[in-house]
């Protein structure tokens, strides 16, 4: 790497010297070393191009326009266009005016004709239950032709019309942007007059898995280094024909499917599973004991899962530890655990990073794990974000919550960057 | 009621342009087709209801399956191809779907009048086809006393173990009301008070320690036999099926179940919509009707079916009065307008 560095500043430095000198023969030179180089340029790019399209295409495409819609909101707008605009011009305090009224009247009778009012219901309906069908009457009920003020035509068919509330979920509706969904991710909402206050007790529920989510992640994460680093330590030591074989026993549950080892785990846990059976039989027990849907079903699966992350990185790192160091601490008078933990354990540093992070960030993201295992108070936000896109189809609610881990994790790799320092890391 | 996971809607939907493609003239002489949940349940239609209406009519039919869903009937609508006639649809779609201008209007008259029906089978743009309930189910060779209602339910010093319920607020919030001694009738006035679903909230909670949740319908039937609960509220459908092909011995407690109807539509703008027509009082006919029961256990929705209906398999029959006039409608109204407020705050209480 330094090598490659030295070389292209020599090459753009000999080039600079060629662009002084007027001499032809040099000129050329400089020339063609110039374009030497951005030929190998180019031709890295190309070799790089596929990957980078393929990023672009499968990975950075996909989540951008996911997370957009967190925050896009056209459903409304696009069914009942005249009344968004209207409402742009309301303050939130009163009854909009009559032309707001007249626009409403006239979009909803022309949404109603092409069959676009039911996007534009289930999006009210988000924020006011009982939206929807507030919509629908009114399409039905609409005077033909208009008579009089379209103010009282509206609030003589449902007198929710004639309600500030009613109206602020419109003008939150209108677009083309919503913070619905995050608020309502972080447990928040909006009033009427654009104030934001928490959402009601007994619908809070979102911050209070973010915190469960990373909590699970870190007790899986800790676990994983307690369990790792002995394990690590005691391959790195043994000679290396039987360190591979014992290897393999750490690699096998790596190259087994997740929902595979995740059964595996609901076979050995469940109310009439081997661990029961066993200790009924042999007499320790009378009655099973509950072990599946709790939380350390979902510690113990998780950490098996996850332990090899944090394994492989750690026996590579202590492989490369010459015995020499330890030995040497030894023979000038350091105690074993003080060559340890002074001579030892720093050079492992960087791959207890690179195992912490790999293990936490994964654990972030679980969600097939604690929904077999786990109980209803074990589930993560995945679980959640799934449940809003294949469930209930509300993109806005599954791409807000998918908003906020991000950027939970994205914080909390920030945090770890100050104070670790992501460049010390080394995979392996 | 979904049996089926075929997937005919991707096929239909090439036809569809097909159909398009080789202009009206095609489209005009298309068989009518009829698309109904598949699996079990469409064999025996089959039998008791296409075989015989061919015959009968003349008019040439074909069958196809779907897994239901509102978004598939929108497509088919929007997309100016579309290529059913009658679709059997679930009582939410059909809400939907009537306020949406989906179906055609049903003609009463063609069918006998409305008043010859159940009452929550009759509606602008269905007519129903069966009536099917979320019932009490136990293993009959594992409790003895035999529980008479979802109150005995929430009764765990009586009938010790863990209980199974269906992972969502719909249906729960009824039977926790309905378990707090609320009379089936008001259940819905109840709970579209604050006060109403606080109180069936409550109600969940006292029993919460001892609940599991299922999402499938085949999963009931399923933890009864493996011991890992007592009691579970099911599908009857799924409950008879377990004793009939496994044997079993499992029972179901009527009283305070909850039913659901599903029903035929036209769809708008059908080019067979005379002969659409012709089906529905076809199906509908107590003595054609009469048959669908024996073959598999789903209520029938005309007044004088249930009465010629074989007498061996009454007792389990949702339409049996007795069975009937102890149950509640699940009120697709209700659910439509509050079930997004309702599943966060179901969602919420379940992950505390």
């Amino acid at each position: 790497m330094q090598g490659q560095e030295s070389a292209e500043s020599g090459g753009r430095a000999l080039a600079g010297r060629g662009a002084q000198k007027p001499a032809a023969p040099d000129r050329s030179l400089a020339q063609q070393l110039a374009a030497a180089e951005r030929a190998k340029k180019w031709r890295a790019f190309l070799l790089t191009a596929p990957l980078l399209l393929f990023l672009l295409l499968t990975f950075l495409g996909p989540i951008g326009a996911l997370l957009t819609r967190s925050v896009v909101d056209t459903e409304f707008a696009s069914a009942l266009p005249t009344v968004s605009r209207e409402i742009r011009r309301w303050e939130g305090h009163m009854l909009p005016d009559e032309a707001t009224f007249a626009a409403l009247i006239h979009d909803v009778r022309v949404a109603r004709e092409a069959g676009t009012l039911a996007p534009a219901a289930t999006r009210l309906n988000y924020d006011i239950s009982g939206f929807r069908s507030l919509l629908f009457a009114t399409g039905r009920g609409l005077p033909d032709p208009l008579q009089g003020s379209a103010r009282d035509a509206l609030i003589e068919i449902d007198t929710r019309w004639g309600e500030v509330e009613t109206w602020g979920a419109i003008s939150r509706a209108s677009g083309p942007v919503t913070s619905l969904f995050v608020l309502a991710a972080l447990d928040l909402k909006r009033t009427a007059d654009g104030g934001i206050v928490g959402a009601p007790a007994n619908e809070k529920i979102f911050v209070q898995v973010l915190a469960r989510t990373f909590g699970i992640a870190t007790a899986v994460t800790i676990l994983c280094l307690l369990l790792g680093y002995p394990l690590a330590y005691v391959l790195a030591s043994l000679p290396a024909r039987t360190a591979n074989m014992l290897l393999v026993l750490v690699l096998l549950p790596f190259w087994t499917s997740l929902l595979v080892r995740t059964s595996a785990w609901i076979v050995l846990l469940q109310h009439e599973g081997v661990i029961n059976s066993a200790l009924l039989q042999s007499g320790t027990i009378d009655v099973p004991f509950e072990l599946l849907y709790r939380r350390a079903a979902v510690y113990a699966a998780m950490t098996h899962v996850l332990l090899p992350f944090m394994v492989l990185p750690l026996y590579a790192a202590m492989r490369a530890i010459p015995a020499a160091h330890v030995r040497a601490a030894l023979s000038l008078g350091a105690t074993p655990l003080t060559a340890f933990w002074r001579v030892y354990a720093p050079q492992t540093l960087p791959a207890v990073g690179a195992g912490v992070l790999m293990v936490f960030i994964q654990a972030l993201g679980y969600y097939i794990t604690p929904a077999l295992v786990g109980g209803p108070d074990d589930q993560m936000l995945s679980y959640f974000i799934a449940f809003y896109a294949s469930k209930t189809i509300n993109w806005g609610m599954a791409a807000a919550l998918s908003l906020a881990l991000l950027a939970a994790t994205v914080a909390l790799y920030w945090v770890y960057d100050r104070l670790v320092g992501i460049d010390r890391i080394r995979m392996a | 009621m979904k049996i089926s996971s075929k997937r005919w809607s991707a096929g239909a939907a090439v036809a569809g342009i097909a159909l398009a493609v080789a202009g009206g003239a095609l489209a005009q002489g298309r068989p009518l087709s009829v698309v109904s949940w598949g699996g079990a349940y469409q064999d025996a239609q089959k039998e008791v209801y296409f075989k015989p209406f061919m015959e009968k009519s003349g008019i040439k039919m074909v069958d196809e399956s779907w897994d239901g869903g509102i978004g598939v009937l929108r497509a088919k609508m929007q997309s100016g191809a579309n290529n059913w006639d009658v679709v059997q649809v679930e009582s939410e779609e059909l809400a939907l779907g009537c306020e949406e201008g989906l179906f055609e209007k049903i003609d009463w008259a063609k069918l006998g009048g409305r008043d010859k029906y159940l009452k929550n089978a009759v509606s602008d743009c269905g007519v129903g086809s069966i009536v099917y309930n979320f019932v009490l189910g136990y293993d009959g060779d594992k409790i003895k006393e035999t529980p008479k209602s979802w109150a005995d339910f929430w009764d765990v010093k009586k009938y010790p173990g863990k209980r199974a319920l269906r992972k969502g607020p719909k249906t729960n919030l009824e039977i926790a009301l309905i378990a707090d001694g609320v009379p089936p009738a008001d259940v819905y006035k109840l709970l579209s008070t604050p006060a109403g679903v606080d109180r069936a909230f409550n109600k969940l909670s006292q029993l919460k320690p001892n609940l599991i949740w299922w999402e499938k319908g085949s999963q009931p039937p399923q933890m009864l036999a493996s011991g890992e609960v007592a009691m579970v509220s099911a599908y009857n459908g799924r409950i008879a099926a377990a004793n009939k092909t496994d044997k079993k011995n499992f029972k179901m407690v009527w009283n305070g179940s909850l039913y659901t109807v599903d029903s035929w539509v036209i769809m708008k703008g059908s080019p067979n919509k005379v002969q659409a027509e012709q089906f529905l009082a076809f199906v509908s006919e107590p003595q054609n009707q009469k048959n669908l029961p024996p073959r598999i256990p789903y209520g029938v929705t005309h007044n004088a079916a249930t009465a010629l209906v074989d007498k061996a398999v009454l007792p389990d029959l949702p339409t049996n009065p007795a069975n009937l006039n102890a149950s509640l409608y699940i009120n697709d109204k209700f659910w439509l307008e509050n079930l997004d407020k309702l599943n966060q705050r179901f969602n919420a209480w379940l992950a505390k």
